[in-house]
């Protein structure tokens, strides 16, 4: 009896202790969109959760939710998230932005932190990236090394930061190569491999031989990689996938911005917040040049991504018109963010027209 | 409105090669509702035969294995919906999406480990003798084995359902199964032997996406595929021929959409994203379904 007694008074003791320890803990949840197996957009977001705990690991405790679909499901888990302590929640995708804003409407305790959208509110951040950044060097790339002067590219949907993407790609591969035709195929997914790896397909027997993507699964790099052509790595390298496909690649780079944000919040400094970071503070990283790429085009590519970590280049310089012949940038004008942020027409040259 | 540039015999050959995983999934299903058993669950037993097609082949290194473990893989899950439909009388519809559900979680948990990896490649058929007949050459005589698979399982089902015996009882059971238990014939077994078919061709289905079509592993690939498979055993009026109709109509349909963007033509994207549904639903709504199994979806309960 007496043992009994002890042997369930350490029991209550240690259940206390440990509880006592975890409520310490600061619970912070990530919301994703795609499975974090896509090795695309999703798997980075969660490479930024592993970053969170291996920097915080003793004061945080990380949770996340996967393949959650844009829509009344992403308030359910945010609301479930929140019901159950989490205290700081990142939601991945443009399509949660009004899920967030509702939920933390409710949690008025509770941070959210969303990803590339702009409605914030006094518990809610944007931030965003800017891939248009990436995609200028990339463009530059693809410009100087298509032999077919097509360039193809899988486009998801008509929001401001996929036409961003599209034009200063075909901005950069322009000004080094006046011929060159960009051809454009919307899927209206960002996750469905089958519909990736059929445009690709279909941007190739059009005569493309260098694809870009703005979806979240390496399709395109694998198809690309069996019909011998070229295709960049999008959000994360997608080395494995193409090893003579991969020219190089835009990699998202979100640990060091959820790390400082979790740090926000434990020391009480957070508050609501636009973030827009490109390749100066790390936030998009160019993939290392394969050596396809030949030399003197690998120099100026580096020299376009070190222009626009110092300053000294922007994706989106004057003159520039836009599709339909009116003038948009005068020469050496600088485009602002506001237009950038709500960019929903092609720059001249584009041919095609955007959806709605 | 430039269209030459779409190069009609790649369009087609594509339209060959897109089409054949719903193919697969739907002559199978075809068989399972002929016996009068209507299984919702063709998307997770296709995408529980894309991971175990994607698994074994890259462990063994033979896309051939790969494709047999995928039918194996198909046929086990369906066997839980043959198993708790027929033995154990629940509903056939509730079973069914139960059943696309947890294939589709089950597959992702199988195949965290494979993301990433890729699979050996299947040989095509590659006789230059044979690809340099113009046209009939690249269109038709170029595809990797799958493809004839799956054309020979549709002639295969077709004659198995009107010239043999073992044919005509499966039909049976599926217009009346409680006639056809009256005559002595074994309803369930039947029935149970048909869902194992469906599931072991849609899981062929499914690993075709997985080893030729895209090909890796990632959660969620088939994407939908299963429920126009669905949709298209009754668009094809429960005749085996048409169903290849319907496949090539769906997949031409969505591959020449993609073509026309790629071609700036100035039909909005929208509509042409639109053109593969749409397309399905007018020609479910000329045809009928007067031809469905007379017994289809009625739980079987031998009554003596």
């Amino acid at each position: 009896m007496r043992l009994m007694k002890t042997i369930l008074t350490g029991a209550a003791l240690a259940v206390g202790l440990s509880g006592a320890a975890n409520a310490e803990k600061l619970k912070v949840g990530f919301v994703y969109v795609g499975p974090v197996g896509d090795l695309g957009w999703t798997h980075e977001h969660d490479q930024g959760r592993l970053a969170v705990e291996a920097a915080l690991g003793d004061k945080v405790e990380t949770s996340y939710v996967e393949s959650v679909p844009e829509g009344a499901d992403a308030e359910r888990v945010m609301t479930q998230m929140a019901l159950a302590g989490t205290k700081l929640i990142f939601t991945t995708s443009f399509g949660y932005m009004d899920p967030t804003i509702n939920v933390a409407a409710k949690f008025p305790d509770v941070k959210f932190e969303h990803a590339t959208g702009y409605k914030r509110s006094d518990n809610v951040s944007t931030y965003s990236a800017r891939f248009y950044e990436g995609r200028t060097v990339i463009g530059h790339i693809a410009g100087s090394m298509t032999k077919t002067n097509t360039i193809g590219y899988i486009a998801s949907f008509p929001i401001p930061e996929v036409v961003r993407g599209i034009n200063s790609a075909y901005l950069a591969a322009k000004a080094v190569n006046p011929d060159v035709k960009f051809k454009v195929i919307w899927v209206f997914t960002w996750f469905d491999p089958g519909k990736e790896a059929d445009a690709a397909n279909a941007l190739i027997e059009q005569g493309a031989d260098i694809i870009m993507q703005h979806t979240d699964s390496p399709a395109a790099m694998t198809i690309a990689e069996e019909k011998g052509i070229y295709a960049f790595g999008q959000a994360s390298d997608m080395m494995q996938f193409g090893p003579n496909a991969r020219l190089s690649s835009i990699i998202d780079n979100w640990g060091p911005y959820y790390v400082a944000r979790t740090k926000a919040v434990l020391d009480g400094t957070w508050s609501s917040t636009d973030t827009w970071d490109g390749i100066a503070p790390g936030m998009v990283q160019i993939g290392a040049f394969s050596d396809k790429v030949p030399a003197d085009v690998q120099a100026s590519a580096q020299a376009l991504a070190d222009g626009l970590a110092a300053g000294t280049i922007h994706s989106f310089t004057g003159p520039i018109k836009k599709q339909d012949g009116s003038p948009w940038l005068a020469a050496g004008e600088i485009a602002d963010d506001g237009t950038l942020a709500g960019m929903s027409f092609y720059v001249e040259g584009i041919e095609g027209d955007l959806p709605n | 409105m430039d269209l030459s540039s779409i190069n009609a015999v790649a369009l087609l050959a594509s339209v060959m090669m897109a089409s054949t995983p719903i193919l697969l999934a739907a002559i199978g299903e075809l068989v399972v509702e002929k016996a009068g058993v209507l299984n919702l669950g063709v998307e997770g037993m296709m995408i529980t035969g894309a991971i175990f097609g994607f698994a074994v082949s890259v462990e063994t290194g033979s896309s051939g294995l790969g494709f047999l473990a995928a039918f194996v893989g198909g046929a086990a899950l369906s066997l839980i919906f043959a198993v708790l439909t027929q033995v154990l009388l629940s509903n056939q519809v509730a079973t069914g999406l139960a059943l696309t559900m947890f294939g589709l979680g089950f597959s992702a948990l199988v195949g965290h480990s494979y993301t990433g990896q890729k699979p050996p490649p299947t040989p095509h058929l590659d006789i230059q003798a044979l690809t340099d007949i113009p046209y009939i050459g690249p269109i038709l005589l170029n595809h990797d084995y799958m493809v004839y698979v799956s054309l020979f399982l549709v002639a295969a089902v077709w004659y198995f359902l009107r010239y043999t015996r073992s044919g005509l009882i499966l039909r049976s059971v599926g217009e009346n199964h409680a006639a056809a238990h009256a005559l002595g014939y074994k309803v369930v077994r039947i029935r149970i032997l048909a869902i194992m078919f469906g599931g072991g061709c849609a899981g062929l289905g499914g690993a075709y996406l997985s080893l030729i079509r895209v090909p890796l592993w990632t959660e969620g690939m088939t994407a939908g595929a299963g429920w126009i498979a669905l949709a298209l055993v009754v668009f094809a009026s429960w005749k085996p021929w048409r169903v290849i109709l319907g496949a090539y109509l769906f997949g031409g349909v969505t591959i020449l959409q993609l073509n026309l963007q790629a071609e700036d033509v100035n039909i909005p994207v929208s509509y042409l994203s639109m053109t593969p549904y749409l397309m399905t639903i007018l020609v479910l709504v000329v045809m009928s379904g007067t031809n469905a199994p007379a017994s289809i979806g009625r739980v079987f309960h031998a009554s003596h």
